[in-house]
This record gives C-alpha cells, sequence and structure tokens, in this order.
C-alpha cells in the first residue's frame, strides 16, 4: 500500500490505577493506519482493544510511547486543534449509541455541527442529507428513544458521517444489534469505506466483522498478537 | 458552538427534569419575591415621604436648635454650672429644660439672626389652647401644630396661612365633623373660638377664621394656626408670669431666601453650626426619618440574600446531580469536539437561566400580588394617607434584583460547571 498514514501509533503503553491496583492495558503497541482502507482491532474483552482505539482517537493520551496524526505528534497538538480535528475528522459510532433520548433524532445527528457552530438551517440540511443517507429521513422528528436498535445504530453512523470525517471509529458496532440488522449496519459501515474512502477503524471480537476488513489487529493482554495475524492472513 | 446554540440547550437542558428544575426555581422564587417586595416598599414609602416634602415645598426654611454639647464622659464628672446658660421655660417650657442640647435665649435669636443669608428667625411657640368651639357644637380637645405659621398645609380647600395681622386657623379634615362642618368647604370663612388660660389659670377667649382645610398627612398634624394668632396666643399664655423666669426656645425656624441654592443652604448651615447652632431643613430632618426606615428595609432585605443565598445551595445541587446524570452525554460532547469552556459555559447559563426563572417570576408575582394589596390597603387601612402607596415598583430595582439573582445563580453554578468542564471524555464515556 502506498497511501498516507493517518494515524500511527509507536510503542504505546497505557496503565490505569496505581501500586496493587495497577492495571496494564497496553505494554508497546506499534501499528499503522493508512488512508482509506479498513482495520478491525480484534480481541477478547479485556484485552485492551478498546483503550487502544481511545488512544487512536485522541479521547486519551498514552503514558510512554509516541502518536502521530498525519505525521504530527499528537502531544504537539494544541485543545484547540485538538478539538477541531475530533469535531472534523473523526466520527464515533459506539455499542451503546450514546443518544440523548429525549431529544429528536435530527438533533442527535448534528450535534457534531452544532459544537462545530454551523448555521441552523445549514445544520437541518445536512442532517436530513446523512439520514436520508440511512433511510431515516422519515424518522427526523421522532424521539430518539422511540426507536429499534438498529435504527439507533444508524442515527449513530448519520451522526458519525454528518461532518465527512475522514476516519469512522467503531467500538463494537454491531455490538448490540441482533445478526441481521447487526449485518445491515456492517454493509452501511463497509460502502462508507469503499464509496468514500472514508478509513474505518472498528475493534470487535467478532471474527467475522473482522474478516470483512482489509487488516486486522489481534490484541491480547494489551500486546500484539503476531502470531495470530499470520494465521488470519494464511486462511 | 455558537452563543446562541449554547443558549437554547442550556434552556432546553433546564427543562429536561422538570421537578428538579421548580424546586429549585421555587427556592429562588421565595428570596426574589420577598426582594421584591421589601424594596416596593422602600421605594413607596420613600417617595410617600418626598411627596410631602414636596408639598410643604420649604425648601427656604430651617429648623434651627442649639447644637448638643459634645458627649459627656461618664468619667470626667459633672460639668460646671454655667448660670447664663438659659433654661427653658416658655417656649416649649418644661419639656425644652429636659433637653441636651440646652435651649435658644433671645441673644442666641440675634444671634442667628445676624448670620448671613438668614432672612428672619422667629422661635417656635408653643401655645396650649384648651379647646376649640364652632358655635354651639361643644368645646373640643385641640392639638396645635406648632411649625404651621412658617410652612405650607397640603390643603383640601381654601387657601394658605397669610403673614397679614390676621388671626387665621387650618383644620385638619379629621376636626370638621365633631365641630360640626358638613364638610371641608362649609368650614372655609367661618369663625372659631380658642379658649386659653393665662399664666395665673384665668380662662380668656380668641376668635379666628379658618381659612383652610388640611389633608391628612404624616408630618403636620393638628391646628394650624397664623403667626399672628400664635403671638396673641402667647401673649395670652405668658400675662402674669414672673419676670425672673428666664425665656427660651427649643427651636426656632430660619427662613432663608427661596431661591437659594443647595449650596447656599449649606453655607449657611455651617456658618450656624460655627455659631454653636444646628440648622436642618424639611429634608434633613425627613432624612433622618428616611434613614430609619432605609434601615428596617436593608434587614428585610437582607433576609431575602440570606433566602437567596440559600437557593444558591439548591442551584448548586441541582447542577451537580445534573452532571452526574449527563456524565455520558458531557464525555460524548468533548468526545465530539466541545471544548471544556464551552461544557462549562453550558452549565454555567444553565444555572443562570434557572435563577432568570426564579427571580422573574419571583419578581412578576410580588409586582402583580404587592399592586393588589398596595391598593386595597390604601383603600382600607391607610386611607387616612391620602397619597401612600405602600408599595411601588421601580423598575430599575426589579432589574437590579433580576440580575443580582442571575450572579448569584451564575456563582452557584461555577463549581457543577467546573466539574462538568474538567471531566475526561473517555472516563465520562465509559461511566455506567
Amino acid at each position: 500500500m502506498t497511501s498516507n498514514s493517518v494515524l500511527t501509533a509507536q510503542g504505546i503503553h497505557k496503565s490505569y490505577g496505581q501500586g496493587v491496583n495497577r492495571f496494564d492495558a497496553l505494554k508497546g503497541v506499534s501499528l499503522d493506519i493508512r488512508e482509506g482502507e479498513s482495520v478491525a482491532i480484534v480481541g477478547k474483552s479485556g484485552s485492551g482493544k478498546s483503550t487502544l482505539m481511545h488512544l487512536l482517537a485522541l479521547l486519551d493520551s498514552p503514558d510512554d510511547g509516541v502518536l502521530l496524526v498525519e505525521g504530527t505528534d499528537a502531544r504537539q497538538l494544541k485543545g484547540k486543534d485538538m478539538n477541531r480535528l475530533r469535531n472534523e475528522d473523526f466520527g464515533f459510532v459506539f455499542q451503546q449509541f450514546f443518544l440523548t433520548p429525549n431529544a429528536s433524532v435530527l438533533d442527535n445527528v448534528v450535534l457534531p455541527l452544532k459544537i462545530a457552530g454551523v448555521s441552523p438551517k445549514e445544520r437541518k440540511r445536512r442532517g436530513l442529507a446523512a439520514l436520508e443517507q440511512l433511510e431515516l429521513a422519515d424518522k427526523a422528528k421522532n424521539k430518539a428513544i422511540n426507536l429499534s436498535g438498529g435504527q439507533k445504530q444508524r442515527v449513530v453512523i448519520a451522526r458519525a458521517l454528518v461532518n465527512n470525517p475522514k476516519v469512522i471509529f467503531a467500538d463494537e458496532p454491531t455490538g448490540n444489534l441482533d445478526t441481521a440488522t447487526g449485518a445491515l449496519v456492517e454493509d452501511i459501515l463497509f460502502s462508507l469505506n469503499k464509496e468514500r474512502g472514508i478509513t474505518l477503524v472498528i475493534v470487535t471480537h467478532d471474527v467475522e466483522l473482522a474478516a470483512r476488513c482489509d487488516r486486522q489487529i489481534f490484541i491480547k493482554d494489551g500486546l500484539e498478537d503476531i502470531a495470530r495475524e499470520n494465521a488470519a492472513v494464511a486462511s | 458552538m455558537k452563543f446562541l446554540d449554547l443558549l437554547k440547550s442550556a434552556i432546553g437542558n433546564t427543562f429536561r427534569s422538570k421537578l428538579r428544575t421548580t424546586l429549585t426555581v421555587i427556592a429562588i422564587f421565595i428570596g426574589a419575591f420577598t426582594l421584591t417586595i421589601t424594596s416596593a416598599i422602600g421605594t413607596g414609602v420613600s417617595s410617600y415621604i418626598n411627596t410631602q416634602v414636596a408639598s410643604i415645598g420649604s425648601t427656604d426654611v430651617l429648623t434651627v436648635t442649639k447644637t448638643a454639647d459634645a458627649t459627656q464622659s461618664t468619667d470626667d464628672g459633672p460639668k460646671k454650672y454655667d448660670p447664663d446658660k438659659a433654661t427653658g421655660s416658655g417656649g416649649f417650657g418644661g419639656a425644652a429644660s429636659g433637653l441636651t442640647g440646652g435651649v435658644l435665649s433671645k441673644d442666641d435669636l440675634k444671634t442667628i439672626a445676624n448670620i448671613k443669608g438668614i432672612k428672619d428667625v422667629n422661635p417656635v411657640v408653643q401655645v396650649s389652647p384648651k379647646y376649640i368651639q364652632y358655635g354651639s357644637n361643644g368645646k373640643f380637645v385641640v392639638t396645635i401644630n406648632a411649625t404651621s405659621a412658617l410652612t405650607k398645609a397640603d390643603l383640601a380647600a381654601g387657601h394658605q396661612l397669610s403673614s397679614a395681622d390676621k388671626s387665621e386657623v387650618l383644620l385638619p379634615g379629621s376636626y370638621l365633623h365633631n365641630l360640626g362642618f358638613a364638610n371641608a368647604k362649609a368650614a372655609i370663612g367661618t369663625t372659631v373660638t380658642f379658649g386659653i388660660d393665662d399664666y395665673q389659670g384665668a380662662e380668656h377667649q380668641v376668635d379666628a377664621t379658618v381659612v383652610g382645610v388640611q389633608n391628612k398627612s404624616l408630618l403636620a398634624s393638628g391646628v394650624g394656626l397664623s403667626q399672628y394668632l400664635t403671638n396673641r396666643l402667647e401673649t395670652i399664655q405668658s400675662t402674669g408670669r414672673p419676670a425672673s423666669l428666664g425665656q427660651g426656645y427649643a427651636i426656632a425656624m430660619a427662613h432663608v431666601s427661596a431661591d437659594s441654592t443647595t449650596e447656599q443652604t449649606d453655607a449657611i448651615k455651617k456658618s450656624l453650626s460655627h455659631n454653636g447652632f444646628t440648622g436642618q431643613t424639611v429634608a434633613d430632618q425627613l432624612g433622618a426619618f428616611q434613614t430609619v426606615i432605609s434601615g428596617i428595609i436593608g434587614v428585610l432585605n437582607a433576609f431575602a440574600v440570606i433566602a437567596l443565598i440559600a437557593a444558591g445551595f439548591g442551584i448548586i445541587n441541582t447542577l451537580l446531580m445534573s452532571v452526574q446524570e449527563r456524565t455520558r452525554e458531557i464525555g460524548l460532547m468533548k468526545a465530539m469536539g466541545m471544548s471544556g469552556g464551552k461544557v462549562y459555559g453550558l452549565f454555567s447559563m444553565e444555572a443562570v437561566f434557572i435563577g432568570f426563572l426564579g427571580s422573574a417570576i419571583g419578581a412578576g408575582i410580588g409586582i402583580a400580588l404587592g399592586s393588589l394589596i398596595s391598593s386595597v390597603l390604601s383603600n382600607t387601612v391607610l386611607s387616612g394617607l391620602p397619597g401612600l402607596h405602600v408599595m411601588q415598583f421601580a423598575p430599575a430595582s426589579i432589574i437590579t434584583i433580576i440580575l443580582v439573582v442571575m450572579a448569584i445563580a451564575f456563582l452557584a453554578g461555577t463549581l457543577p460547571a467546573r466539574r462538568a468542564a474538567r471531566q475526561n471524555p473517555i472516563d465520562a464515556l465509559r461511566y455506567e
């Protein structure tokens, strides 16, 4: 692959707690995510895969190691640049949705635009366009709480999309969905990757979902599981 | 996030937990309501007093008394007796001798009259007629307003006392019925009779013409007599008084030029105090009265502020709970690139909006209820004081109250807002 690196991690360490309670979530992980690819970060729960995604998404900072965003050291980023990056370049899809239950679907979707300071008219236009893309335009005025699980996850994807991000981070995007709905959500995510070139970083323990990605990074006990990666490539 | 969006979100958020917001708003409401009412009473009473001063219009009259001696320290023992110091007799009589400040002697009056800027000076003489009578309607006890000759009364009918040598009387409205007058107009021009004893106890009768009827007022109660009539009564009263008794007065009224400025009046007051006298305009005397009222209102306001501070803790509590509940939402917004400052702003605005709601409702209901009570009072209990509206609502003070409450709410919101702003997005998102 010749495309540019979007995110690069070099020897990332991260631990939680102090003393005897100290837990080393990541013990020196290095990886490189290139523009336009889809990467699965696979591991059992407690393997440190979610921590890795949070670090890559700049939601947290590593204890040790270097994180490069398009070649820039994340530590050099000022608060304002960091916020702009999170707002404009990253989109998030969470397993637990994190929708505001009593707000309308449209209001939930346009939250990143609202934070970015986009005018209400433009917000509505772009929000509806994103919902249209996910075939949810008719639900725009419904309250988020009244949607089914699959619809909720589609709203979350619409919210991640609305700012035209470069990277979408998805944490167990199908974890709370039944197989059929899960497959639908997967299709949407991969089509975004293929058609619009959005880099996809999916954290999952679902091997089938991982297999659909261009590349898999297996995490085990805070370290990259090279043996398994080789096995996966071989299969 | 733009300010308008931030504001809209803040307002929307406060209505999310209606019960909690309502309870906090009620706490603020109580404080704001009390403040509105107390400040309205302050405004109402002060403005009534000001109208009274205006109706009297005696900016040209100074009340002059002898300045009180410097407070005597108990350690110094009694002061040396000064036989030349006038003791009160005549004038305010026995009462005056009890005054610590001493009384004004004839010489003092001369000194005052010689002060630059003072046109004339008259001692206030307290005459004590035994009764007043109109026609054959019986005799009634009479109270004299000692300063009526020097001030302007608030009249219901007729005209002011003249300075001519005529025996003129101003009757208070409350005297009309007992004396046998149908109304204020009927009394004008009639002749009433005063009965007065001389120093030896012999009774004399003096006739006088009613020229006006006064409205009831806080300041001037009692029958007003023209200077000429006062002098006549005083002459009768002191007939037969032993000459050895010193003559002194508690108070004198000095006229200054009617168009003198405040500075000129101040200069006169200064030279009076230089000579050992205290000169006060009616406004000064009312000022003292107003100070007392402001003091009382200040205490009431202090209670209201205490209520507001308690309500401030209610706001802290409400918002802390709200921050706790919305941890994930805050995390999400921060993950989506909302700065800590904006999160702080969002929660601060929620606090300020709760403050605004409480104070606006409090002030609104305060105004509505206060106006109602005030108008009911002025038509019933306080009907004896025409023109007194116990509560008057000044827009400036209402706005000040609302702003102060909002400022208190902002301060109360600081702690929860800081807590929200400092949240790490990932801890917030992980929070279950």
